[in-house]
């Protein structure tokens, strides 16, 4: 595997591009590894990556059903942030916003980290004030970039929203995180990817884990659509489908029910859009950016209903391009490229879990919402932490499932206990 | 795009309906153990495949329903009143 550098990239322009070599391996599975980790999405990669390179652990192996990056990884809207107020989930999400920060040289590949702002959009005095209290939360607890902008400000910096005072719901500021952005999530994956496969790390493409062997309170083995592998430690890193593995490891019920998201990327236009815009008002729900190659990269709420099919429901792209439209009406002929869905994780409380389990050597890594992209080199980092120390790092103590037994739900929107309405 | 045939109202599209969720939770007696409780109200089978879950008509006759659903295909196999004794009366009032 080549290195990345301005010397390479001159000298491969100079000599025709083709002294590049594979990105990673595509290895035979071992019949043994110290530690797998089911589900090639980010999280798993990550993980494989920080067990190696903070851990030192050698055998390890990534399965994955279908590619890598082919599941929520490779769809999402690629939003990254840390403007959470609920203890632990403000450290957590710091944490990985500063890790997001070094990350293209840790990998030694571009990740396209854009950290254009993120600008939520408040329509109420209410909202202002209730905005104020969590971003004044923020700067007392160590995100310094949170602002509030007032209407002038805001239409200086995004003008083409629409601030007609007659709107249903008149733009009256922003609630503001300048360090938040955008990521190239395939540039995650494959960034990732090539960095955990220098080290070691068997990435097995296109091997489904089909079941799970048990001797008693311990994992002794996986069965996978390419012949049975025994582990010593097993960690699922597997979004949408937890509640299936789960059943194969023969455990019983989850606090995860799986539903699922749609997004969607139009034609690529001129730069339009210079940060990520967000607008929640009652039942609407878009987030929209301008992506590097000019497609504008939008979405909304969930498709309503559980689901574990990754397409979605027409009602929802018409909800979207309604919301679309209330907050930027020059979008309105601009034609729709693609629109897709993934099958995301959604928890009791909206909060993620990195934790133990009730057997002795499995591992979970769930329960993301709609929200954990930006999450990825943080979960990767504590959920290895996790895997190599077999226990938790203070940091993710309150991210077990046994937390709703202590009457603890770490719930950012004050939702209650139904997963469809966290995001 | 789902229909659902709602017992009251016939075929609809499932845009008239608001899904409430797991429909085969059983919630247990109000002085049950803490245990249980929270097994019922934070814990799911999160079935992929066939499952029973629970629509109500917001748009329409506003009745719970009890569907059977597939939540891979979306294929429906059954609607009936979440409440059949309430539907039993409201059929002999009109
Ligand atoms: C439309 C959409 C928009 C989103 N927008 C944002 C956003 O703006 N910001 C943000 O922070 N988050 C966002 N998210 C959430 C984010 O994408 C996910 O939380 C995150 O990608 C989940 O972690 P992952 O990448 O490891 O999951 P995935 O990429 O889904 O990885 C799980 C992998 O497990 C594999 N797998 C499943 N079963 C098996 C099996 N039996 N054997 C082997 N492998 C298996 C799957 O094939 C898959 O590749 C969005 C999600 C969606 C769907
Ligand atoms: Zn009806």
């Amino acid at each position: 595997m080549t290195r990345f550098s301005a010397w390479n990239v001159l000298w491969q322009g100079i000599t025709g591009q083709k002294g590049w070599t594979r990105q990673w391996r595509d290895p035979e599975p071992k019949s043994h590894y110290d530690v797998i980790l089911v589900g090639g999405g980010l999280h798993g990669l990550a993980t494989a990556y920080y067990l190696s390179k903070n851990h030192g652990v050698r055998s390890i192996a990534v399965l994955e059903k279908g590619w890598i990056g082919g599941g929520n990884a490779g769809r999402n809207t690629t939003i990254v942030r840390s403007n959470y107020t609920r203890p632990g989930n403000r450290e957590f999400y710091e944490h990985s916003l500063t890790l997001w920060e070094e990350l293209s040289h840790e990998l030694n590949y571009n990740v396209m980290f854009s950290q254009r702002s993120h600008i939520a959009l408040l329509h109420s005095p209410g909202a202002i004030d209730a905005a104020a209290r969590g971003y004044n939360t923020m700067r007392l607890t160590g995100t310094p970039d949170a602002e509030i902008w007032d209407l002038d400000r805001l239409q200086q910096e995004v003008p083409h929203l629409n601030y007609a005072s007659g709107a249903r719901f008149p733009i009256m500021g922003a609630a503001v995180q300048k360090r938040a952005g955008t990521a190239r999530h395939d540039a995650v994956a494959w960034g990732y990817a090539r960095a955990a496969d220098t080290r070691g790390v068997d990435i097995i493409q296109n091997c489904a884990v089909t079941g799970v062997e048990r001797n008693g309170g311990r994992i002794t083995a996986l069965e996978t659509s390419r012949g049975r592998i025994t582990a010593g430690k097993v960690g699922f890193a597997v979004a949408g489908n937890t509640s299936r593995l789960w059943n194969m490891a023969g455990l019983g019920g989850l606090p995860i029910e799986s539903h699922k998201l749609q997004a969607f990327v139009s034609e690529p236009l001129k730069p339009l859009l210079d940060q990520v815009v967000v607008f929640g008002m009652g039942g609407a729900h878009f987030y929209i950016s301008q992506s590097d190659k000019g497609g504008m990269v939008f979405g909304g709420d969930l498709d309503w209903y559980k689901s574990y099919a990754q397409r979605g429901n027409l009602p929802i792209v018409q909800d979207v391009a309604e919301a679309a439209m209330s907050v930027m009406p020059c979008l309105g002929r601009v034609k729709l490229l693609r629109h897709w869905a993934g099958v995301v994780d959604m928890s009791m409380d909206g909060t993620h879990f990195i934790c133990k389990t009730p057997l002795d050597n499995l591992y979970l890594n769930a329960g993301w919402n709609y929200g954990g992209f930006k999450a990825t080199p943080a979960a990767g980092w504590w959920f290895a932490d996790l895997i190599a120390n077999g226990r938790p790092a203070p940091m993710i103590g309150n991210f077990d499932l046994k937390r709703f037994e202590r009457g603890l739900q770490i719930d950012e929107r004050g939702a209650g206990a139904d997963p469809k309405l966290h995001g | 795009m789902i229909w659902i045939t709602c017992p009251f109202c016939g075929p609809r599209d499932h845009a008239e309906f608001s899904y409430g969720g797991d429909g085969s939770i059983q919630y247990p007696a109000l002085d049950a153990p803490v245990q249980d409780w929270h097994d019922a109200v934070f814990l799911r089978a999160n079935i992929c495949g066939v499952q029973t879950e629970t629509w109500q008509h917001v748009h329409g006759c506003r009745m719970w329903l009890k569907v059977v659903r597939d939540t891979m295909t979306h294929e429906i196999h059954s609607v009936t009143p979440a409440h059949p004794g309430l539907a039993a009366v409201l059929e002999a009032e009109a």
